[in-house]
């Protein structure tokens, strides 16, 4: 069979200062025309490299170190400039990740669009702005004539990446490559978009090789799947039998460990059922917050009229898209930012009065701590890990004896599954998850009574993230720690959270225990989050629960 | 801190422009040190009978009107020089860093207030500005040393200002007000110490600039007084000279600033690149 691309037994390695580290050990795939096929796996497992090394994009640090890249049956394993650039664009193009970083922030996106036809084609100004109006309107813009002249920044990321399809179809490419076209938008955008690529490439038979993280996704858009894990394919099937059936134990893995409507936090990383959460002592709500109101300047307020209270040793969910005010109200809740309306009381006592810009020095600034979304960003870079934990113990605890406060670093390190040796490491010397750890040990350092986690594994591989989310639910079992859970996740809400808000441009839309929450809403805005959730399982993904 | 020399030495071995420099700038603080002591001739006593004599092998950089051994002069002005420069941008850098520090945290009226005042005093042309301060302040070394100060001042408060605003909403500054830190906690045990790699970029290109600053001032008669060896001074009295055909009087100190000032801006660039993340791979 003449595929279209084929890439056969390709070494990638860089150089390094280190010496040479692989990236790609043997890497052997095959598209033929209209195929679409998904390269899954986590990061650092080449899938970028390999399209980058197809694209002939790779960095100058990288070298292609072995095997053959065949496009429409011409080797371009060591292809220069002069054929590429004819190439890129006009029969093979990329989307990335980040639209709006990919997108040129001074030029209006219709010229964008037309730079790329005219590079290729032989089109006056004219011609090429009435072809890009064209585009627009194929990836169905609203108000075509209107974006032609915007700016990246006046438009929505859904949008950005809408552009950045109508850029990549321009030329009516052979091969589309998408790396993470939707990784950092909205579930419900995520769906638009992934279902207008779909359509697209069906339309005009084009191949389309989509790199993704989320298995479901891939389930959904793909003819086959190659899994890849350190440099190499380790499994190369169509989605019902690698899901169905996943042979490597990769695979099996990271399939485990993929949140699903019927997964359990213990099933992610295959353990038993744990212990029922201990019965919460009867007394006040740990949490109220009433009426709570947030606005930053004139216009629409971030956060409007939420209300919800947290009784002690319960877990709630706060979801939403991006824009809700989900983040808001956890710096609201930690007292990182004063409200411009409501009451919040923490055990029956308002702490809402007491200005944030001095609530470090409030007694109840150890009862409630924050862990942060992006482990990257949440640890002081000069900070060892064992600085970093034990610093909340030198300043809410007044402990001062460097000896004990080792040892009590190193005991909440161990708690959180971090060994003892990384204690002296810094944070750029440690890897995704053991930031995570270490965020966690450093809140749960004060014996906090409330926990607010932001989106606390949003920026982790799924088998990291299965690990983390057990640690945490472990944590609760045994502590009786309340949680605000705040997820744009719904699996990882529903698994992780007793009961869940679900927000809505800043006003809470419903409210409700999350098995009945997830199973029948009653909120149409519930309904389309939850149908818009990329599915692996297709017995799942037609259950009338997530079809409602 | 292995790691950070490990680093250093990588990066040094492919700029040896920096390593250069290094050198160079190590040389300077060598001369600094102990130069005086090292020298064959008084640099402040006059020789009537040998005066303005070519460049010689008794006298390297010939000598001056009243006889005096330039070269003796030259080193022993590096002292001075180095010293100026570097008091004066050790206190810009300290207050600047710590002012710009809190109005990029705090922001609000005191961000406000500062950012007028920094507008104002770099409204002025600075070496105007400089001489002015001198001027009212009495014709002394210290007050050079002020006059340098203040007129780099703006330029490190906007720099820390600028860099603290980039990081104050970032998690681990946000995680430290969780932790119980103030704001003078948070600016001075976590935004300072991170801000710090970056400002000595600055600090480093800056002191090429407050060498300039501090003997433009002297050539103008301000602040050092003759004898004092200084290369301003030394510029602006050969200068009387040069149309006699006398350039050493000119050249030999005005070749020493110019090695000063290029060995520290080549290292601020070199700083950077050592101190940039993304070449740590």
């Amino acid at each position: 069979m003449s595929g279209l691309l084929s890439v056969a037994d390709l070494h990638v390695s860089f150089t390094t200062r280190h010496g040479t580290v692989p990236a790609l050990r043997g890497v052997s795939l095959s598209l033929a025309a209209g195929e679409t096929l998904g390269l899954v796996g986590e990061s650092g497992s080449g899938k970028s490299v390999t399209a980058l090394a197809v694209m002939r994009l790779l960095d100058r640090a990288a070298q292609v170190t072995g095997g053959r890249i065949t496009f429409r049956g011409e080797d371009i394993t060591q292809a220069g400039r002069g054929i590429m650039q004819p190439l890129r664009g006009a029969a093979m193009s990329m989307i990335f990740q980040n639209p709006r970083a990919a997108l040129n922030p001074i030029r209006p996106v219709g010229l964008q669009i037309a730079d790329v036809l005219r590079a290729h084609r032989a089109l006056s100004a004219a011609g090429a702005r009435d072809q890009a109006l064209d585009l627009l309107r194929a990836v169905r813009i609203r108000e075509p004539e209107r974006r032609l002249g915007a700016y990246p920044h006046e438009l929505s990321g859904g949008m950005c990446q809408r552009v950045m399809i109508a850029m990549a179809i321009s030329c009516e490419p052979a091969l589309l490559i998408a790396d993470e076209p939707t990784t950092g938008l909205d579930v419900t955008t995520q769906k638009a978009v992934m279902d207008l690529l779909g359509e697209i490439i069906a339309g005009r038979g084009m191949a389309l090789l989509l790199i993704t993280h989320d298995l479901g996704l891939a389930a959904q858009q793909c003819d086959r799947i190659a899994v890849m894990e350190r440099g190499e394919v380790v499994e190369e099937a169509p989605p019902a039998a690698l899901f169905g059936a996943p042979r490597h134990p990769y695979t099996r893995r990271l399939v485990a460990a993929s949140p699903t409507p019927r997964s359990e936090v213990h099933t992610l990383i295959g353990l038993t059922p744990p212990l029922a959460v201990l019965a919460p002592p009867p007394g006040p709500p740990l949490l109220e917050v009433e009426g709570l109101g947030k606005r930053f300047g004139p216009g629409t307020p971030a956060v409007d009229d939420v209300s919800f209270r947290i009784a002690p040793g319960e877990s709630l969910g706060l979801v939403g898209e991006s824009g809700s005010g989900k983040s808001t109200i956890a710096r609201l809740v930690c007292r990182l930012l004063d409200p411009s309306a409501g009451q919040i009381r923490f055990s029956g006592e308002a702490i809402d009065a007491f200005p944030a810009a001095r609530f470090h020095g409030h007694p109840r600034r150890r009862d409630i701590q924050l862990v942060f979304q992006d482990p990257g960003d949440s640890l002081n870079p000069r900070f060892s890990a064992c600085q970093s934990i034990a610093d909340p113990l030198r300043k809410l605890l007044g402990l001062s004896d460097p000896a004990e406060l080792r040892r009590r670093a190193t005991f909440l390190a161990e708690r959180c599954g971090l060994e003892g040796s990384l204690l002296d490491r810094f944070p750029h010397q440690l890897s995704g998850g053991q930031r995570a750890r270490v965020g966690i040990a450093r809140a749960i350092a004060c014996e906090p009574k409330l926990l607010v986690l932001d989106e606390p594994t949003a920026a982790l591989d799924v088998s990291v993230q299965a690990v983390i989310l057990n640690l945490l639910d472990r944590l609760r079992r045994d502590t009786g720690l309340g949680f605000l859970f705040v997820s744009h996740d719904l699996n990882v809400v529903r698994m992780m959270c007793e009961r869940t808000v679900v927000l809505q441009a800043g006003r809470v839309v419903e409210t409700g225990p999350s098995a009945r929450l997830f199973s029948a809403p009653t909120a149409p805005y519930t309904a389309a989050l939850l149908a818009a959730i990329p599915h692996f399982n297709p017995p799942a993904a037609l259950t009338p629960a997530a079809r409602a | 801190m292995n790691a950070t020399l490990r680093h250093a030495a990588w990066v040094l071995r492919g700029n040896p422009v920096t390593l250069l420099a290094g050198l160079g700038t190590f040389v300077l603080l060598l001369l600094a040190l102990i130069g005086p002591a090292l020298l064959a001739y008084d640099p402040v006593a006059s020789n009537v009978p040998m005066a303005l004599q070519p460049p010689s092998a008794a006298h390297w950089f010939g000598t001056d009107q009243l006889g005096r051994d330039v070269f003796s002069r030259v080193i022993a002005a590096t002292r001075l020089d180095l010293a100026i420069a570097a008091s004066a941008v050790a206190l810009s850098f300290a207050f600047g860093a710590m002012i710009g520090a809190f109005c990029g945290y705090i922001g609000g009226r005191l961000d406000r207030w500062v950012g007028r005042f920094v507008d104002v005093l770099m409204a002025f042309p600075l070496f105007v500005l400089a001489m002015a301060l001198v001027a009212a302040l009495g014709n002394r070394v210290e007050n050079i040393i002020y006059a340098t100060a203040i007129i780099n001042l703006p330029f490190y408060i906007r720099f820390a200002r600028a860099e603290v605003n980039v990081r104050r909403n970032l998690g681990w500054v946000e995680a430290a007000r969780c932790s119980g830190h103030g704001p003078v906690g948070v600016v001075m045990r976590f935004l300072l110490p991170n801000i710090l790699p970056a400002m000595a970029v600055q600090v480093s290109l800056n002191l090429g600039w407050a060498i300039l600053n501090a003997a433009g001032l002297s050539f103008l008669g301000l602040g050092v007084r003759p004898p004092t060896p200084e290369w301003g001074i030394m510029v602006a009295e050969g200068a009387r000279f040069i149309t006699s055909g006398k350039w050493w009087l000119v050249v030999c100190p005005g070749a020493a600033l110019m090695f000063a000032v290029l060995c520290f801006n080549l290292l601020g660039d070199g700083l950077r690149d050592i101190l940039d993340p993304r070449l740590r791979t």
